[in-house]
């Protein structure tokens, strides 16, 4: 009984979704789907030469290349992104000493009260408060960014895939459309206020381009500011940023590997020495 | 509840006398996981991953109890404590990473202990309430692991619970205010985070009471063994300690060694990126999928796309919840005699050639957008999954011929075995 009732429900499911790839297979007889232009046009993020020190299994910080990528970030990303989960006191972990962090602290003004009159002010910032964020609300943040809100840095790296190339590969990909993307798709277009670049998911983007031209900050350690060198080196940061223990996390995995394949070997000797007077011999 | 030739409990000294006759912890102990337990000689490493999942049940516990400390469920500060454990807590990276791969690797696990029990028909009597059991233990964990993978209010927290619950929108007349009550509002927010939050902590210790249920099931007619030939004399079996916690302890080696190479190496490999974006209801992800553990149950939901007296989205939650139910009645539509696969020819060959890779396509399929090839694949292979179940196996069942079966476990092991009584031809795999 229960075995015709169970291929009854079985038949039903089976009959039914096959309908359903009856409907399917039809439309896609009869229909054409043209792909749109971000299938064919869309570009997956490429590393930049040279790859990143804490790459791979054994990577580190460039603990230079984090701070220069700080400095990018404060003089052009953060007029207007925000980077909440950051705290000055972090920055210790750049190769920072307490005295420069407190200085680094000190050029950034953040909300404060009076403590005279209790008003809303702005004062300097101390190492335990968080990066701050360029504009009071999201209103403000759309409304000064043709409706797009900048999003929050501080995880970006971890939030698209294969963060830190994508943000790499973003910072470098703009750039006039091809003319093969026109030729193929003559109704595609940029519309005013957004930016053309490959590397975004729907190929225009809200943001102009923030670095342009070789010099825009000046290095302290003298490193050449190429628009290629300031985008990795902003990349490298806010890889840093997105997860801070990063280096110690595979650093940490060494040992316990090492530990683990040890004891793993034990535990297999063991197991064979148990076993050995109960196993057959193998002809 | 064991086997005749079980070797007692002797207390060693004073004090084990003493507990013994009060508490006898130490001699469940010895009759449950020690020498006191006999076990057949022959069990594969496939018979590892009933302790492994007890492992990581563990594992989830401890790391999630500490999450807890550190952990609001409060939707405004949620995504924000969840990256102060990240940054702030001491250790908490490690907790967080292994709690999320520790999810993973339970299912990994728990899918190698069902798929075991498929192939060998370990649900046949007189197991079938250590199957049931196992089944109420896959759904509970099905529940906990959606509910906690909300918990962190990213995107895909947030728009997989809003899908997920909303399939309950799909039940004729009660399905809108039942969903309403349910979530607590129209859409998920800080009542459904709350009542999610406490379920999640709950489950996980529901569920460690019922895993304490199979294995008292498990420890009546004791574990099958790879040529589902019954356990008939002494030398069939080994007691467990040494020789099972040997083998069982170098499994686990084996695994923890993969487990770390998740945690500490690609912590996230596992997860979805957009996780990491708070959540956000006015911006829906361009694919919202669920975790990869879900995924063939997610094709399956998906696969229905016709409206056929009922709507195509009640179809999908039918049959979804069809695909697992199914699995409670296996021990009565296969009727065929013999467990173990390697001797059921037939059986064999649909078990390797289409149950399984109809479980690896629906799995990339549920991963997939739901666009075409991939939709119409996945419905393919929703019809052979339930075809598979309810028309092939108990067919199967009734026309197949099984292989000759070793007389004994003994026999399969030795090659030889001196009771047998019709001198069997031995078929020696093992
Ligand atoms: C003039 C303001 C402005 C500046 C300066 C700026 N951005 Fe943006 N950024 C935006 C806006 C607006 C968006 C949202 C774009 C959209 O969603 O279309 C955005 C988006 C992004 C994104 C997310 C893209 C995605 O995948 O959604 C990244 C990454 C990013 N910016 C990085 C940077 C970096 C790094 C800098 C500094 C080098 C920077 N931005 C400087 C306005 C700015
Ligand atoms: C928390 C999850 C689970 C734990 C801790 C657990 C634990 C165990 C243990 C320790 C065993 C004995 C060792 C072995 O055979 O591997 C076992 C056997 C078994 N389990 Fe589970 N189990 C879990 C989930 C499940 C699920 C989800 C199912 C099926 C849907 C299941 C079905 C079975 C069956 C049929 C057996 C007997 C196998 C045989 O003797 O051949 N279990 N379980």
């Amino acid at each position: 009984m229960i075995r015709i009732i169970g291929a009854l429900v079985g038949l039903g499911f089976t009959f039914v979704v096959m309908w359903a790839f009856g409907n399917g297979a039809y439309n896609a007889i009869t229909e054409d789907h043209v792909p749109a232009a971000e299938y064919t046009y869309y570009k997956k993020p490429v590393a930049p030469a040279g790859g990143f020190q804490q790459d791979g299994p054994f990577g580190t910080w460039d603990l230079a290349q984090l701070q220069r990528g700080y400095q990018v970030y404060k003089e052009v990303c953060a007029a207007c992104h925000s980077m909440k989960f950051v705290a000055f006191r972090d920055m210790a972990d750049l190769g920072y000493n307490e005295d420069e962090v407190k200085a680094l602290a000190a050029q950034v003004q953040v909300p404060g009260i009076d403590p005279n009159t209790g008003e809303a002010t702005t004062r300097p910032a101390l190492p335990i408060d968080y990066f701050p964020s360029p504009y009071p609300n999201n209103v403000a943040a759309a409304a000064a960014n043709n409706n797009a809100i900048p999003p929050d840095l501080s995880l970006m790296a971890k939030a698209r895939g294969d963060g830190t190339n994508y943000i790499y590969s973003l910072l470098t990909g703009y750039g006039p459309i091809p003319a093969e993307l026109k030729a193929d798709f003559p109704d595609f277009d940029t519309p005013t206020g957004l930016y053309f670049n490959q590397y975004f998911p729907n190929l225009n983007l809200a943001m102009a381009p923030p670095i342009t031209s070789d010099g825009q900050v000046t290095y302290a350690d003298g490193t050449e500011a190429t628009v290629d060198q300031m985008s990795k080196d902003v990349a490298a940061f806010m890889t840093w940023t997105a997860e801070p223990t990063l280096v110690k996390r595979k650093q940490t995995g060494w040992p316990v590997l090492g530990f683990l394949l040890f004891a793993t070997i034990l535990a297999f000797l063991s197991k064979k020495q148990i076993w050995s007077a109960v196993k057959p011999k193998k002809s | 509840m064991s086997f005749p030739w079980a070797r007692e409990y002797k207390p060693a000294n004073g004090f084990t006398q003493f507990l013994d006759e009060r508490l006898p912890l130490p001699r469940l102990v010895y009759n449950a996981v020690g020498a006191g337990y006999p076990v057949p000689r022959n069990l594969s490493y496939m018979w590892n991953f009933g302790v492994l999942a007890g492992f990581f049940l563990v594992v989830q516990i401890v790391t999630g109890v500490v999450l807890a400390m550190h952990y609001a469920a409060n939707a405004e500060v949620a995504f924000a404590t969840t990256e102060h454990i990240m940054r702030d807590v001491n250790w908490g990276w490690l907790m967080r990473y292994a709690h999320a791969n520790g999810a993973s690797f339970f299912f990994i696990v728990v899918y190698i202990h069902i798929f075991r029990g498929l192939f060998y028909s370990s649900y046949k009597a007189p197991r079938e309430m250590i199957w049931l059991l196992g089944v109420v233990i896959f759904l509970l964990m099905m529940a906990t692991a959606f509910m906690g993978y909300v918990l962190p209010w990213g995107q895909m927290s947030f728009w997989g619970a809003k899908v997920i619950t909303g399939l309950f929108g799909a039940i004729p007349l009660v399905g809108e205010p039942l969903q309403v009550w349910l979530v607590g509002g129209f859409a998920p927010d800080n009542a459904a985070l709350n009542r999610f939050f406490s379920l999640h902590f709950l489950l996980p210790f529901v569920i460690a009471g019922v895993v304490i249920l199979h294995i008292w099931a498990l420890h009546i007619p004791g574990s099958s063994n790879p040529t589902g030939v019954e356990v008939k004399k002494e030398s069939d079996t080994l007691p467990f300690h040494p020789y099972y916690t040997a083998k069982d302890g170098f499994g686990l080696g084996v695994v923890l060694i993969f487990f770390m190479l998740f945690v500490f190496f690609m912590p996230n490999m596992l997860g979805h990126p957009d996780n990491y974006i708070e959540a956000n209801p006015l911006a829906t992800p361009a694919h919202i999928v669920p975790e990869w553990y879900f995924y063939p149950f997610y094709a399956i939901l998906r696969a229905f796309t016709f409206d056929f007296i009922l709507s195509a989205k009640l179809w999908g939650v039918l049959a979804m919840f069809a695909s697992i139910l199914v699995w409670f009645f296996l021990p009565w539509l296969d009727k065929s005699p013999v467990r173990s696969g390697h001797y059921r020819p037939l059986f064999r060959k649909f078990f390797w050639f289409g149950l399984i890779p109809t479980m690896i396509v629906l799995f990339i399929c549920g991963g997939a957008p739901a666009e075409e090839p991939f939709v119409m694949i996945s419905q393919i292979a929703t019809a052979y999954y339930f075809l598979h179940f309810l028309v092939i196996l108990p067919i199967i069942s009734s026309i197949e011929k099984p292989e000759p079966l070793p007389y004994s476990i003994t026999e399969a092991v030795l090659g030889h075995d001196d009771d047998a009584k019709l001198g069997a031809v031995s078929a020696t795999k093992a």
